[in-house]
């Protein structure tokens, strides 16, 4: 379906991407909110979700000019189909226990700090605007996420016994995250996107280096093979998140406040 | 987990540079760095802060409430020790 595309809707595309990627995290996160371990964690897991959510909004806005048809953020994030998400599946997982909310939260913010720091340099003046702000967001992201992967790996037996089962869940996912097709070719040639592939080697060593901290075993995080969110091909766990996701909206049409 | 091993720590912030830090509440962490990420993200959303101390509170030495009288009562009448019997110009500033 990516290859009768112009070069507007490949743009188009590859933001929407980014943007579905940043809603549907910040939404898990969001799903905390009031249910945390503790008070700092209640905080501190909606903190983060209002700083993707912040990202989500300038890329749907921006997705949304791209376009040109009229659709502005609230259009993108809350009234499309399911199919029509473009967003990995790793991020639409259940959150799952606290171990797992934060392997995942850390295995994105891991790539995000790398994919910002690259966009930075990137020649859409838009897309590099988003860039800086998220850059300083996403780097706090992972240091929270990855101080508590160390402590919960390296922690108690159930912490680590947890952790380890958050790995063994998550690890069929995250290759998905290095994907590539003619969306991500043609804006890597154009110099305004990233190709993901570029980025894996440096995830990897990244990580390898706090797991070794947090006593975990990444050597099969290369070796993913869930794949389908590009292409708008959902797990079971995205039309529930979609049915809360969008109630209002769905609800009372054209709603804001 | 039990709140033996999250210990409780005092937090600090200093709202701009030359001021100083201020005791703005308490927060559960299980260490020094969580503690300063736990005291960000619950003390400095609205941009309260440029610095952060944090402070484990049972190495904290209080004064007794019991002594009270002995220590603070003896300052009660001596009034000459407040500076208000001189101005201060107003380009001396905030002291």
């Amino acid at each position: 379906m990516t290859g009768t595309m112009t070069d507007k809707e490949m743009l188009f595309e590859y933001v929407l991407r980014l943007a579905d990627d940043h809603l549907v995290l910040a939404h898990r996160l969001s799903e905390w909110c009031g249910h945390a371990p503790m008070l700092e964690e209640d905080l501190a897991l909606p903190n983060i979700a209002l700083d993707l959510l912040g990202q989500a909004r300038a890329l749907y806005t921006y997705a949304g000019e791209i376009e040109g048809a009229g659709r502005g953020e609230d259009q993108l994030a809350y009234l499309r189909p399911e199919h029509e998400y473009r967003n990995l599946l790793l991020l639409e997982l259940d959150n799952g226990d606290f171990a797992r909310t934060m392997l995942r939260l850390y295995l994105f913010a891991a790539l995000m700090e790398l994919f910002w720091e690259a966009m930075l340099s990137s020649k859409d003046e838009m897309l590099a605007a988003i860039a800086a702000k998220a850059i300083k967001e996403t780097r706090y992201h992972v240091r929270h996420s990855a101080e508590w992967v160390i402590r919960l790996g390296d922690g108690t037996a159930e912490s680590a016994r947890r952790m380890n089962e958050a790995l063994e869940d998550l690890q069929p996912y995250c290759s998905e995250l290095f994907e590539t097709d003619s969306v991500t070719a043609f804006v890597a040639k154009q110099g305004i996107g990233v190709d993901p592939a570029t980025l894996e080697a440096a995830w990897q060593a990244d990580i390898a280096k706090i797991f070794r901290e947090a006593r975990l075993n990444g050597d099969t995080l290369a070796d993913g093979y869930q794949t389908g969110g590009r292409s708008g091909q959902h797990t079971e766990a995205m039309g529930y998140l979609l049915a809360d996701l969008q109630y209002m909206q769905r609800a009372y049409p054209g709603m804001e406040w | 987990m039990s709140t033996n091993e999250i210990p409780l720590w005092e937090v600090f912030i200093r709202p701009r540079n030359g001021l100083s830090h201020k005791h703005c509440g308490s927060i559960h962490a299980a260490d020094e760095v969580m503690a300063l990420q736990a005291a960000r993200d619950v003390y400095t959303r609205r941009g309260e802060g440029q610095s952060i101390w944090v402070v484990r509170s049972a190495d904290i030495i209080a004064s007794d409430p019991q002594d009270k009288d002995e220590l603070f009562e003896p300052t009660a009448d001596k009034v000459y020790r407040h500076p208000t019997f001189y101005d201060i110009p107003d380009e001396v500033g905030h002291m």
